[in-house]
C-alpha cells in the first residue's frame, strides 16, 4: 500500500475576482522509502499542492479530493486535532525560503526543541541532547554552540539546515521538500540536496522534492510528476520520462536543459508564460505555446490518459520519436 | 548599549532649556502675577505690592529673570511653590504616586482589553466582530476626553450612583501614606472597604485616561498581527503540528508586539497629556491637576519645575521603550 495515495486533489481560493483553482486534478501517489520529484515552471500549483497535503492551506482557501489517505489514515475526515499530531510528526516539509521561515525571535535550538515537545518525540531531559544531535546530523559545525543562535545570525544555508533538523526531528515518513535549494548559492545548492538524499537513506523515509530544476531531477528521483498551470500533465519513471518525454510539456522543458541543447547556438526556451488567474485558455491549458496544437486542444481540456503510472494529459502524446500521435493526417 | 544610552542622556540638556524657556515664556504671557492674582479683587495698597514683587524677583525685567531661574535650575533647585512655599519638588514628589497609579492602571486596563481584542480581531478578519471592533476603536481614539470623561460621570456616577466622582478615597478611611500609591497603601492597610474604596474611585478615571490607548493598541495589534500571520514562519510553526493558540500566541504574538510596545511607549507622552484633563474632571490629586491649579494661581516656579519634571519622565520612557524594543527584538540587539 503506497504511503500517501491522492486522488483528484483541486485547492481553491478566493480572490477579488471569483473563485481560482490554483490546482486541480492532480493525483499524488508516493511509497514508503521512494523519491518523488515534482517539476514545473513557478505558478504551476506545485507548493500548493503540498502545502494541501499538509493541511497548510489557510482558510479561506478550500481543498477538496476524492481520495486523501497517508499511512492509512483518511486525511479527508480527520479533525484538526488528529491532522496536527500526523504534521509535524509523520510528514514534515522544509520550505523554499530559509531566512524567513525560521522565527526571528527565537534561537534555532528553541526552535528545533519545540517541534521534539510538540509531538513528545523524546523524554524532557533528553530534548537538548537530541537538538545538538540533529544540528550534528545536518552537518552544522559545533552544534552545541549554534544552538542559542538567532536565525539573522546565521547563513541561508545554515538556516535551511535548521530547518532540516527541524522538519527530520519526529523521524517523519515522508519529507516533503519545496525547493529547498532556490534561494541558495550555487555552492550550497548540491551541498543541501545530498544532505536531504543521505538523511533520506538513512532513515528510509519517502522525499517528495519539489525542483524546477531538470538536473536535479535527473540525480536523484525514481519517479517525477510534471505540473502546469494547476494540473499534473505527466507522470513517469525518471528514466523512461528523460528518453520518451509524452507531454509536448515535458518535452520542452527536457529540450530547454543545457545539456541537451549541445552545438546549438541559442538554449530553446518555452515562448509565453504559465498562465495565471485570469487567462487561462479553454480546452487544454497549454494549448498556447504548445507546438503541436491541435484544433480539439482548443476547445476540449485534455484527461490523463495511458498506462497506469506513465500518464499524460493530451490529445496527442508524443511517441518515443518525439512525434505526436493520433493526428489526423 | 552603553553608548547609545550616554548619548540618549545628553540630549537630556537641550531639552531642558528649551522646555524652561517655553513654559517660562507662555506663562509670563498669561496676564497677571501670582502676587495680584492671590490679592483677587480686593487690592491691597500699591506699596506693598511693589515690595511682594520685588520679594519674590517680579519687578526684574523678563530675560533676568529668565537668566536667575535657569542658574538656580543648574544648581538643581527647582524652587518653591510661591502659594504654599513649599518646594516644589516636595510637592511634585508627595503627588506624582497618585498620578503614575493612574496612569500605569490605564495603560494596563487599555493593553489587558486592547491586545486580545486585537489578536482576535486578526485572527477573524473580515468577521462581524474585526468590523465592530474596528469602529469601535476609531470612535474611541477620536473621542475628546474632558467630554468622555463628563458622560462616564453623568452615567456611572450621577445616574447610576455606582462610583464616586472626585478624588482617590472616601474620607471616613485613613491609610497611611506609605508608598504612596493608593491600591498599595490600602493593601497593606488590610481594610476591605478601604480598598473597595480605592478602587472605586480609580475605575473610571482609569477608564477615560485607558480609552485612547486601548483603541490605538487594538488597532495596532491587529494591523501588526496581519501581517505577521502572512510571514513564512508563522507556516513553518503549524508545519510542526502545532496548536492554534500555541502558533498565535508564541509565534505570531511575540512578533506582532514590537511595533506595539513601540507604539505603547510613545502614547505615554500623549497619556501624561490625558492625565492632566482626567485628574482635572476627576478632582484626581495627582501632578496634572496640581499644573492646571498652578496656572490659575500663576504659581509660576510650581509651572515651570513641574513641567519640567513632567519633560524629563518622558524622556526617560522613551528611553525605556528603545530598550525595550531592543530586548523584544534580537535582530536589533548586540
Ligand atoms: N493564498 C493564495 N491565494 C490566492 N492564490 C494563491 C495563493 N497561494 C498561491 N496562489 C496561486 O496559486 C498558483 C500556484 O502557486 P504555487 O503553488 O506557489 O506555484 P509554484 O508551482 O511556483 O510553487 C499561483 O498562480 C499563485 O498565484
Ligand atoms: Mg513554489
Amino acid at each position: 500500500m503506497a504511503l500517501l495515495e491522492i486522488r483528484n486533489l483541486a485547492v481553491e481560493f478566493a480572490t477579488a475576482r471569483g473563485r481560482f483553482r490554483a490546482v486541480d486534478g492532480v493525483d499524488v501517489t508516493i511509497d514508503e522509502g521512494e523519491i518523488l520529484c515534482v517539476v514545473g515552471e513557478s505558478g504551476s500549483g506545485k507548493s500548493v499542492s503540498m502545502l494541501a497535503v499538509m493541511g497548510l492551506i489557510a482558510w479561506p482557501g478550500r481543498v477538496t479530493a476524492d481520495v486523501m489517505r497517508f499511512a492509512g489514515t483518511d486525511l479527508l475526515g480527520l479533525p484538526s486535532r488528529q491532522r496536527r499530531k500526523l504534521v509535524g510528526k509523520d510528514m514534515a516539509m522544509v520550505f523554499q525560503e530559509p531566512m524567513s521561515s525560521l522565527n526571528p525571535c527565537y534561537p534555532v535550538g528553541w526552535q528545533i526543541a519545540e517541534a521534539l515537545r510538540a509531538h513528545n518525540a523524546v523524554a524532557k531531559p533528553k530534548v537538548r541532547d537530541r537538538v545538538v544531535e540533529l544540528l550534528d546530523q545536518v552537518g552544522i559545525p559545533a552544534p552545541a554552540s549554534r544552538m542559542g543562535a538567532f536565525p539573522h545570525q546565521l547563513s541561508g544555508g545554515m538556516n535551511q539546515r535548521v530547518m532540516i533538523a527541524m522538519a527530520i526531528a519526529c523521524n517523519p515518513r515522508l519529507l516533503i521538500a519545496d525547493e529547498p535549494t532556490t534561494a541558495l548559492d550555487v555552492t550550497i545548492q548540491k551541498q543541501i540536496l545530498d544532505l536531504l538524499i543521505s538523511l533520506q537513506k538513512q532513515g528510509g523515509m519517502a522525499l517528495a522534492l519539489i525542483t524546477h530544476d531538470m538536473g536535479v531531477v535527473a540525480e536523484t528521483a525514481q519517479r517525477v510528476q510534471v505540473m502546469y498551470a494547476g494540473q499534473m500533465v505527466e507522470e513517469q519513471l525518471t528514466d523512461s520520462l528523460f528518453s520518451a518525454p509524452r507531454h509536448p510539456y515535458t518535452a520542452a522543458l527536457l529540450d530547454a536543459l543545457p545539456e541537451r541543447a549541445m552545438g546549438r547556438a541559442r538554449l530553446p526556451t518555452i515562448p509565453g508564460v504559465v498562465p495565471g488567474i485570469d487567462d487561462r485558455p479553454s480546452g487544454c491549458l497549454f494549448n498556447p505555446r504548445c507546438r503541436f496544437v491541435q484544433e480539439r486542444c482548443l476547445t476540449t481540456p485534455p484527461q490523463l490518459e495511458g498506462p497506469a503510472g506513465a500518464r499524460a494529459r493530451c490529445h496527442t502524446p508524443l511517441d518515443a520519436a518525439g512525434q505526436p500521435t493520433g493526428v489526423a493526417a | 548599549m552603553l553608548r547609545f544610552l550616554l548619548r540618549r542622556v545628553t540630549l537630556i540638556i537641550p531639552t531642558f532649556v528649551g522646555v524652561t524657556f517655553l513654559s517660562f515664556m507662555l506663562i509670563h504671557l498669561v496676564p497677571g502675577d501670582p502676587i495680584e492674582v492671590r490679592v483677587g479683587e480686593h487690592g491691597i495698597a500699591p506699596e506693598r505690592l511693589a515690595q511682594l514683587r520685588h520679594e519674590f524677583g517680579l519687578d526684574q525685567p523678563l530675560w533676568q529673570q529668565f537668566l536667575t531661574y535657569e542658574v538656580q535650575l543648574a544648581h538643581g533647585d527647582l524652587g518653591v511653590s510661591v502659594v504654599t512655599r513649599d518646594t516644589v519638588w516636595n510637592e511634585f514628589t508627595t503627588l506624582f504616586p497618585a498620578t503614575v497609579e493612574l496612569a500605569v492602571c490605564a495603560i494596563i486596563f487599555a493593553m489587558v482589553v486592547g491586545l486580545p481584542l486585537g489578536v482576535i480581531a486578526a485572527v477573524r478578519r473580515g468577521s462581524a466582530f474585526d468590523y465592530g471592533l474596528m469602529g469601535l476603536s476609531v470612535t474611541g481614539a477620536s473621542m475628546p476626553i474632558f467630554w468622555w470623561g463628563l458622560m462616564v460621570i453623568l452615567v456611572f456616577s450621577v445616574s447610576l450612583g455606582w462610583t464616586p466622582v472626585s478624588g482617590r478615597i472616601s474620607d471616613i478611611y485613613f491609610v497611611e501614606p506609605w508608598s504612596g500609591f493608593m491600591l498599595v497603601d490600602c493593601w497593606f492597610a488590610d481594610e476591605a472597604g478601604a480598598c473597595a474604596s480605592a478602587w472605586g474611585h480609580l475605575i473610571l478615571p482609569m477608564i477615560v485616561l485607558g480609552t485612547i490607548p486601548l483603541a490605538t493598541i487594538a488597532r495596532m495589534t491587529r494591523s501588526s498581527m496581519l501581517e505577521v500571520l502572512n510571514e513564512d514562519y508563522i507556516r513553518t510553526a503549524r508545519a510542526k503540528g502545532l496548536s492554534v493558540p500555541r502558533v498565535v500566541v508564541v509565534h505570531a504574538l511575540r512578533n506582532a508586539l514590537i511595533p506595539v510596545v513601540t507604539v505603547i511607549g510613545l502614547s505615554v507622552s500623549s497619556l501624561l497629556g490625558g492625565a492632566i484633563l482626567t485628574e482635572t474632571i476627576f478632582s484626581w490629586p495627582g501632578v496634572g491637576h496640581w499644573l492646571v491649579e498652578s496656572i490659575q494661581r500663576r504659581d509660576y516656579p510650581v509651572l515651570q519645575g513641574g513641567t519640567l519634571l513632567v519633560a524629563v519622565l518622558v524622556i526617560l520612557v522613551n528611553l525605556g521603550v528603545d530598550v525595550t524594543y531592543s530586548f523584544l527584538n534580537p535582530r536589533i540587539r548586540r
